[in-house]
């Protein structure tokens, strides 16, 4: 990341599909939210996963999705629900 | 004649727990076996791994119903437990060490919350203990984010549609907690009856607190 994100910003999930272990559910990449909560900075797990020691520190963010951008053609419930996931820097991207 | 033969007994003639281990599926075997060898080669000794037991049988879903109906009383207690849960539970006496980092979601008239895994099995364990069979589903891991209302309803919850659910997978550091609301009908009603509500599924949000009538019945 070029600069800490702040709550209230747009993002953007990475759309990669790397192999290994990842703590990014697949569903939410290439989707849109924003930041809901920071966290703090942690670890980076998938480094962790292979006994390394995880650094340099991932910022974890709590990112909000709308349901109806996650599942816009299988979502049939209510059109303000929201789904929130915590995710590492390195898998967002900021949008306009 | 003699008792000379050289044929090997049958271990579990004698050892009761290996003729229980024997009994196992394969992953149960295996899993005494990765126990044994941690043991054997000092990564952990026997004693850790008895006294991370004893730690975990010791946690239950009564932690989490004291937070809860604590912060049902003391609002200034539910601002702290919101703010800084861990800093809340030592509060109460419970240990959050075990935590890693904890956030409490809070349902309200117009906000109902819900949490799950998608991933594994994330769960706030030192506050609930272990998470029920149906949480580690695949089928609840799969379709708590994409029909939680659905779910909900095999639960025996139905929400109006003006209420906004809110899902949080939470598959990273963070261990997520509901705050149920207080239900109708508990004015001037006590901590500990009102701790008597609080079920674990409601923490999870999959249920509601439950009401004194059915606490009678």
């Amino acid at each position: 990341m070029t600069s800490p994100l702040r709550i209230g910003d747009s993002v953007r999930v990475r759309a990669d599909w790397p192999p290994g272990h990842v703590r990014t559910p697949a569903y939410v990449r290439g989707k849109p939210g924003w930041i809901e909560r920071i966290h703090g900075d942690f670890r980076n797990p998938e480094l962790l996963a292979y006994g390394r020691d995880g650094l340099p520190l991932r910022t974890l963010y709590m990112v909000g999705f709308r349901q109806m951008d996650l599942w816009p053609s299988r979502y049939a419930e209510s059109s303000n629900d929201h789904l929130y996931v915590d995710i590492y820097d390195h898998w967002l991207e900021s949008i306009a | 004649m003699s008792h000379a033969h050289d044929h090997p007994h049958d271990v579990t003639q004698h050892d009761p727990e290996a003729a229980e281990r024997n009994r196992l599926p394969p992953l149960g075997k295996r899993m005494y076996a990765m126990r044994d060898l941690l043991v054997e080669k000092g990564v952990l000794s026997a004693d850790d791994i008895q006294a991370e037991i004893e730690y975990m049988d010791a946690r239950s879903p009564a932690n989490g119903a004291r937070l809860v109906a604590r912060a049902w009383v003391d609002s200034e207690f539910k601002a702290r437990l919101l703010s800084d849960p861990k800093g809340a539970c030592a509060e109460m006496g419970i240990d959050a060490s075990g935590l890693v980092e904890f956030v409490v979601v809070e349902n309200t008239e117009t906000v109902h919350n819900l949490i799950v895994c998608t991933l594994c099995s994330c769960y706030p364990r030192p506050i609930l203990g272990r998470p029920p069979d149906w949480y580690k589903s695949f089928a609840y891991r799969s379709r708590a984010v994409v029909e939680p209302r659905a779910v909900m309803r095999e639960f025996g919850t139905v929400l109006p549609d003006e209420v906004e659910v809110r899902v949080y997978d939470s598959s990273a550091d963070m261990r997520y907690l509901v705050l149920p609301q207080r239900p109708p009908g508990t004015d001037g009603v006590g901590e500990a009856e009102l701790a008597e509500l609080v079920t674990r599924d409601s923490m999870i949000g999959v249920t509601l607190a439950r009401s004194p009538a059915m606490l009678s019945s």
